[in-house]
């Protein structure tokens, strides 16, 4: 047997001790060991973003990183941006404007939104297009999480207003 | 009144899938003890096996259990219809990436280790992989059936004009983004609790009693909801429960198969590939006197569900076209490939298709507007009987398609397009446009006949709170919403009284899958049914209190009311428990007026039609091949719809679905009959990138069912999928412009690559 590691990461502000596997990825301690089962697992071959995921503030898709290379990172998941009952403006937005069917891609695509919007919080259409082109929907034609995208970025950038 | 059908409400789940805490199969906390299974696949095409030593798996570490075919107590069959599918190969592979042998292990990785140190022997046969291979061999699996309805011959040799084409059309994987999934518990009787991610939870019940040797009551199978099911998950989750339910059976722990993304594409059917051949005989203004079509439909190495899709492909070879005289022969072939199932459309997109490009070869041929030709041979009064003798009542296409042209400004764009083809700007660019304007005719209703069948149980709680329950099954299509809906209608309540559950067997018995868009028609109407039954049961109460007659009662807003006495719903529910009224009840629907003899391919198939229109504008890079979808405009007819946003959302992700279909997704097997697109690196599904730049989509305002629907209500949920041929048509379009050769049919899926070839062929000519 290959010999573990130990490392600590910080899920969603909470600091988790763990031995991990030399070739354990991310996405599984996030799953299989913490029980965060926001990230979905879709082609664990980097492709379709449903297991994407924000470490120490970049987008990464949780199943090309190794459990190692999140060591000492701060990681935050869909679970992280909020919980049913106290939604963040993303996740609401993909709710009142129907931004998903089955559901399986929603906390890749609602969590690297929230990246793309930190960077440009007030983008074009094209740029959501293009910000979003590494996460897959099967089901929606894109058209509403598009929409989720640029309405959760009007709500924020007015509360931003509001506190300014 | 606040109505609740009729309204654009979210998904009833989308507040936990927005917070990641709706679950899927694999999210489910695991219980302890559980078993990950994997399945080993057969590496070739066709081959005699001859030995297969499983001792270094079996001691390999952290294996429990290792499955062959000598260890099912049942059948070794997971098929739907002909008892063809083995669970796992017994003598005799036949197609490369079928399941082998399962091994069971403390974790997903051990298993699959273990797996690899299996020895077989094999001795490789000739394969048949192709639809050609199989023609040339006349290998099919089923017989072949003819459709044929006038004098075919005679209008043929008779027509001012005849032409002779042939096609191919490309299959396509599901790609739903959840995989095939599934945790099997065992109980403590000997039987086992299945969920699976399904769309026909009766089947997977069955199946797994059929291969355990158990009565069906000795099985349950469970389903919330799917990560996408496309018809996939229709017949393809039988095998992986089958395998489940043996672990846990001979293991006594629960066990779970999660297919990765590759072992999945390899080891799960497809849209079935088609070579259509036709002649069409027609006069100078381009009316349709006779066609003899061919279908060649690639089923696969067994039957799978091919019988029904075939079929169904033979019933949508008009679409919305008059055929006087019709003959259409369909050669289901036998390969050794993966066996091809289900998937939105059901063979419906194939046949359509068919007929579409027939009607662009006519107009290429006579130098005329497609649209006109497709004018010229609609359906209409006195010219309205199907090849199959279905008489088309409810004709709305060309309505539809009067709309659809007027507000896209359809006839200004195409001469604006016809005259920048021929400009000096396109010459120097390179750069070809292209629009085409598809018209959709869908049949609803399951071909076989006593599929058209659903329960639902309803029940009301003391507190006035309602579970829902019915046979269909959540993929994301907004069933259990639109169910919901329904259902607080019939009480006035609010929609977050009613909770939709899990799809059960336990609760609602022998159901139909929930595939051929049927799934609000048939369970909205059984859950409408079973909740009229309990206000009913509530009205004889409320009337006695009120003193008045039941029928003059209202349930609206919460409250029931007669005149102007009134009494909140949840009070009533509670006299209604005091005086020991029955609160639940179940409901069953049978869709009435279908009829179809088989043997003749005569009758009524389909209680209605559901229509649409699309029209596409494309840019073609003649130099690379390359395009871009500039331009769509959708006009859909979805009925009184239950709920305009839940529709919408199927209108589109089905168009672009059907896009993709048609354009990028392409599935390459190399010679030796292996799967080589098996991932997203090469096989391209659409991105957000890809979504047309400029979509109009709207739901027609005048849609109504004609038929009794559940508040006339029609079925959304494959018919959009056949809009995206305009896609393909416009890209012909624009590649025909380059030429003096317009009329050579592109094969699908157009990817650049075949754009190019075909420009390429034609600069040649
Ligand atoms: S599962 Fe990670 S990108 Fe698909
Ligand atoms: S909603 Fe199903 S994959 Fe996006």
């Amino acid at each position: 047997m290959s010999k573990k590691m130990p490392i600590s990461v910080t899920v969603n502000g909470q600091t988790h001790d763990l031995l991990a596997e030399p070739r354990e990825l991310l996405i599984y301690v996030l799953r299989e060991r913490l029980d965060i089962t926001g990230p979905h697992v879709g082609c664990e071959t980097s492709h379709c973003g449903a297991c994407t995921v924000l470490m120490d503030g970049k987008s990464v898709k949780a199943c090309t990183v190794f459990a190692a290379q999140a060591n000492g990172a701060s990681i935050t998941t869909v679970e992280g941006l909020g919980t049913p009952d106290s939604l963040h403006a993303l996740q609401r937005s993909f709710r009142e404007h129907h931004g998903l069917q089955c559901g399986y891609c929603t906390p890749g695509m609602i969590t690297r939104a929230a990246k793309l919007l930190e960077e440009n919080p007030t983008p074009t259409e094209a740029e959501v297009r293009f910000g979003m082109a590494g996460n897959l929907c099967r089901c929606t034609g894109y058209q509403n999480i598009v929409k989720s995208i640029l309405a959760a970025a009007d709500e924020m950038n007015a509360e931003q207003e509001v506190a300014e | 009144m606040t109505r609740a059908v009729h309204q654009s409400t979210p998904h009833d789940s989308a507040s936990l899938h927005v917070a990641g805490s709706a679950r899927y199969i694999d999210d489910i906390p695991e219980p302890p003890g559980t078993l990950h299974v994997y399945v080993a696949q057969s590496p070739h095409a066709h081959a005699k096996l001859i030995t297969l030593d499983l001792e270094a798996v079996k001691r390999a570490p952290d294996v429990v259990a290792v499955l062959t075919a000598q260890d099912i107590p049942g059948t070794n069959d997971c098929s739907p219809v002909m008892g063809d599918d083995p669970v796992f190969i017994s003598s005799h592979a036949l197609y490369c990436g079928q399941s082998l042998f399962a091994v069971a292990a403390r974790s997903r990785d051990a298993a699959r280790r273990a797996a690899s140190l299996a020895v077989a022997q094999w001795e490789p046969l000739p394969a048949l992989l192709t639809i050609e291979d199989a023609m040339a061999a006349e290998s099919y699996v089923l017989d072949t059936r003819t459709l044929e309805r006038g004098d075919v011959d005679h209008a043929l040799q008779n027509a001012e004009h005849t032409l002779s084409e042939r096609f191919h059309i490309g299959g396509q994987d599901h790609f739903y983004l959840e995989g095939q999934a599934c945790l099997v518990v065992p109980s403590e009787d000997g039987g086992v609790h299945v969920r699976s991610s399904t769309q026909h939870p009766t089947e997977v019940q069955h199946t797994v009693a059929k291969v355990l040797g158990l009565a069906d009551h000795a099985v349950t199978c469970e389903v919330r909801r799917m990560g996408g099911g496309f018809g996939g998950k229709e017949s393809q989750p039988a095998l992986f429960a089958s395998i489940a339910a043996l672990v846990a059976h001979h293991t006594g722990k629960p066990a779970k198969v999660r297919l990765d993304r590759d072992d999945d594409m390899v080891m799960t059917g497809k849209r079935h590939d088609f070579r259509v051949d036709f002649t069409v005989g027609f006069d100078a203004s381009g009316v349709i006197a006779g066609v003899d079509v061919v279908h060649a439909v690639r089923c696969g190495m067994s039957a799978d569900l091919s019988a029904a899709i075939a079929d169904r492909a033979v019933f949508h070879a008009d679409n919305c076209y008059h055929l006087p005289a019709a003959r259409i022969r369909s050669f289901r072939c036998l390969t050794h490939t993966v066996s091809n199932t289900a998937f939105r459309g059901f063979g419906g997109p194939q046949g359509m298709l068919g007929m579409e490009q027939i009607i662009a070869a006519v107009a290429a041929h006579l130098g005329l507007d497609p649209l006109e030709v497709r004018r010229r041979n609609f359906y209409r009064p006195g010219a309205d009987t199907t090849p199959y003798g279905m008489v088309v009542e409810d004709f709305v296409a060309d309505q539809i398609v009067d709309e659809l042209a007027d507000s896209a400004d359809y006839s200004e764009r195409r001469a604006a397009i016809v005259a920048y083809n021929a400009s000096d700007a396109a010459a120097a660019t390179g750069i070809r446009r292209g629009i085409a304007l598809t018209p959709v005719k869908f049949g609803i209703s399951f071909t076989t006949t006593h599929l058209n069948q659903a329960g639902a149980l309803v029940q009301l709680y003391s507190d006035g709170s309602v579970l829902l329950n019915h046979g269909g099954t959540e993929m994301g299509q907004g069933l259990h919403i639109k169910v919901a809906q329904v259902v607080a209608e019939v009480f006035g309540i609010a929609l977050d009284r009613v909770r939709p559950s899990s799809t059960r067997t336990d609760k609602v018995p022998n159901t139909s899958a929930t595939a051929a868009s049927s799934g609000s028609d048939l369970n909205g109407m059984a859950a409408l049914r079973a909740a009229e039954t309990i206000r009913d049961r509530l009205a004889v109460v409320a009337a006695e209190r009120f003193n008045c007659a039941p029928e003059d009662l209202t349930f609206a807003d919460g409250t029931v009311s007669c005149a102007d006495q009134h009494l909140p719903f949840d009070a009533l529910v509670k006299a209604a428990y005091l005086a020991r009224v029955s609160l639940s009840a179940t409901g069953f629907y049978a869709t009435p007026k279908i009829h179809y003899d088989a043997e003749r391919f005569q009758g009524r198939p389909f209680y209605y039609f559901a229509y649409g229109a699309a029209i596409s504008e494309v840019s073609v890079d003649t130099l690379t091949g390359e395009y871009r979808v500039d331009r769509v405009d959708i006009l859909h007819d979805a009925g009184r719809s239950l709920n305009p946003a839940i529709d919408l959302g199927q209108v589109e992700g089905g168009f672009i679905q059907g896009m993709g279909w048609l354009t990028t997704e392409e599935l390459w097997w190399d010679s030796a009959g292996r799967l080589r697109t098996h991932a997203p690196s090469t096989y391209k599904i659409p991105t957000a990138g890809d979504r047309p730049r400029d979509v109009r989509m709207a739901l027609w305002d005048q849609g109504e069912n004609r038929e009794d629907t559940v508040h006339k209500s029609k079925a959304v949920g494959e018919p959009p999928l056949m809009l995206a041929i305009s896609v393909l048509q416009a890209l012909q379009e624009a590649i025909w412009a380059e030429s003096s050769q317009a009329g050579m049919l592109l094969d699908s899926p157009a990817t650049p690559e075949r754009l190019l070839m075909a420009l390429a062929s034609q600069h040649n000519e």
